[in-house]
């Protein structure tokens, strides 16, 4: 990220005082590293403002107060005039672990990608975030980032604009995923292949623009599509997957939305609150092989 | 103050370290912002605030908001040594089978509201303040907020508005740490003077050392007893304005080894770091940490 950001003078990086994932920035970048304290909103409009003089603000804060403080100011002073600003939230979803619901980002995807022109990424690890970050500060849109730098096991293809990343087609379940769930799904799709079922699985990686061809693709091949998400089921892949699906009119395929439900998670650490939540790869394949018995009838 | 109030308060004080020392085994706390206060806290719970753990529906008790999220170990271990909560459920922290997590939620008895998004409770506390003083009552009114903290516009906000309504029964407690997550406030974003900001903004101001009891008596006094005034209602010490107590303290107070360090904010240790902590707290010698102590939360 900060190597990226060193080679491209354009490039500025910004924080409300959350400087753990950015530490060598001062020292790299200088006085292209600029640290606002904990002023959400200031950060955000001093942004638009180095973008207005042809800057790209990488402005990196906790997604919740990144995204929502600072909402208005992202919409109106980013998404109004288009600026390439491109924000970047760290700890969403379930990463927030033991913070509880103050921090907890889980409608993120849903009000960012309301804003016009604002495109949202969600990479599935650290080697699927590094190979998206060149064409996401490369965009002259504004963009938001769901931040994940968790190691994965998976070596991901390369990154292509508004693609996503096809991992396996199956006739039975294609399961969606986005960001660090994709490991859980991994292994779930696994598990439900020793059930003997065909299982296909998608990495979104951008959920704006969205790939559409690949979620009508999924529809038309197997009889069942899960969504697999760390946020409100309101808003999130669920709701984009039925928009897809009702605009290219595919119908007789079941959707099986896993995501929150109108309330904030659990909070503890990280492996409980899956555990909590019903989002472990054993949990996920139970709930998917439930569901698939029931819709088979 | 006297010699028997002093050392009952020392007591209670060096407990409720020993419990936030306890809590930052296995998974963490934000340790360093809890120590800073104790003294204010155990202070406030012990000799100001007027409250029970079982009072949460009574309109006369007095109110005590912690908007500097961060210190749950130093709220909940009070509230052990207040009986408000069970001490045993202290270790249930960052269990889901709880509600003891990194911030303060209202599961806890004895929390007025969550926090953990900063610069929240002034205008919550003033809402409170406001309601009290239409309603006549002698309620006194306290948020704790971070120094950092200050850096959100929308405490001075408040300040402006709380001031315009006259409610001289809100007084704001700043725990003057002199650090915000990472950084010393005076390197980042400058807050002195103080002391003048808030006077410019038209509250009363008082600057303490917040880890001494009897300065922490002097400065609560004036909203120890306030009076009823003919055609005025309840007038508070302060006289129509807002009170603010700028508590002067050490970030880590107590433990050397974590004092005054910017890297030791949230911090997630050994059992056998944690012995050798609660030894040094004893005046014992400084504890050896190994474990990673700069860590994002």
């Amino acid at each position: 990220m900060i190597t990226t950001a060193k080679q491209d003078e354009r490039i500025v990086v910004m924080t409300a005082e959350n400087r753990a994932l950015v530490r060598n920035a001062p020292r790299l970048l200088g006085n292209r590293f600029i640290d606002t304290g904990i002023t959400e909103q200031t950060m955000v409009g001093m942004a638009a403002g180095l973008a207005l003089r042809g800057r790209i603000p990488i402005v990196h804060g906790l997604a919740p107060f990144l995204t929502m403080r600072a909402f208005e100011f992202i919409r109106t002073d980013v998404g109004i005039a288009h600026l390439p600003v491109k924000l970047s939230g760290y700890i969403p979803g379930f990463l927030s672990d033991g913070n509880g619901p103050t921090h907890q980002a889980i409608e993120d995807v849903a009000i960012m990608r309301c804003i016009p022109g604002m495109e949202v990424y969600c990479p599935a690890d650290e080697d699927d975030l590094v190979k998206m970050l060149p064409a996401i500060w490369g965009s002259a849109a504004p963009a938001y980032v769901r931040i994940n730098h968790r190691k994965g096991s998976y070596d991901h293809s390369p990154y292509v604009p508004g693609k996503a990343e096809i991992v396996a087609k199956g006739k039975d379940v294609t399961l969606l995923v986005y960001g660090f769930l994709f490991e859980n799904a991994l292994q779930a799709k696994e598990l439900l292949e020793q059930e003997g079922l065909s299982v296909g699985l998608i990495n979104m990686r951008s959920l704006k623009p969205v790939d559409e061809e690949a979620i009508v693709e999924a529809a038309l091949a197997s009889a069942l599509l899960v969504t697999i998400e760390d946020h409100l089921r309101t808003g999130g892949l669920y709701s984009i997957v039925a928009e897809v699906m009702l605009r290219h009119r595919v119908s007789g395929t079941e959707v099986l939305p896993l995501a929150l439900e109108e309330r904030w998670f659990r909070p503890g650490l990280l492996g409980e609150v899956l555990e909590t939540e019903g989002f472990t790869a054993r949990q996920i394949a139970a709930r998917i092989k439930n569901a698939n018995s029931v819709y088979a009838k | 103050m006297t010699n028997t109030l002093s050392d009952t308060l020392k007591a209670t004080a060096l407990r409720v370290r020993e419990h936030i020392i306890r809590m930052s085994e296995g998974g963490g706390c934000f340790i360093g912002a809890s120590l800073s206060c104790v003294e204010i806290m155990v202070y406030l719970y012990a000799q100001v605030i007027r409250r029970n753990g079982d009072d949460q529906l009574d309109p006369g008790r007095d109110y005590l908001f912690l908007s500097k999220g961060h210190d749950v170990p130093a709220l909940y271990g009070t509230f052990a040594e207040m009986g408000f909560l069970e001490s045993s459920r202290l270790s249930r922290h960052l269990s889901t089978s709880d509600h003891i997590y990194w911030h303060p939620n209202r599961q806890i008895p004895g929390v007025e509201f969550h926090s953990g998004s900063l610069g929240h409770l002034p205008a919550v506390a003033a809402g409170v303040a406001l309601d009290c003083k239409l309603c006549g009552g002698r309620n006194r009114v306290v948020v704790i907020t971070g120094d950092g903290e200050l850096n959100e516009g929308s405490v001075w906000e408040t300040l402006l508005v709380a001031n315009a309504y006259g409610l001289d029964n809100l007084t704001v407690v700043v725990d003057r740490n002199q650090f915000q997550a990472n950084i010393r406030t005076e390197e980042l974003v400058l807050l002195e003077p103080l002391a003048d900001k808030f006077r410019a903004f038209g509250c009363i101001v008082q600057r303490i050392d917040g880890h001494d009891f009897a300065e922490l008596e002097r400065a609560f006094e004036p909203v120890m007893q306030p009076q009823r005034m003919a055609g005025q209602g309840m007038i508070h010490g302060s006289g129509g304005k807002v009170r603010v107590v700028i508590a002067d303290t050490v970030r880590g107070k107590g433990l050397p080894s974590i004092e005054a360090r910017a890297d030791r904010w949230f911090c997630s240790f050994t059992g056998k770091e944690v012995e050798e902590l609660l030894e040094e707290l004893h005046g014992s010698k400084e504890a050896a940490i190994e474990s990673e102590t700069l860590v994002v939360r």
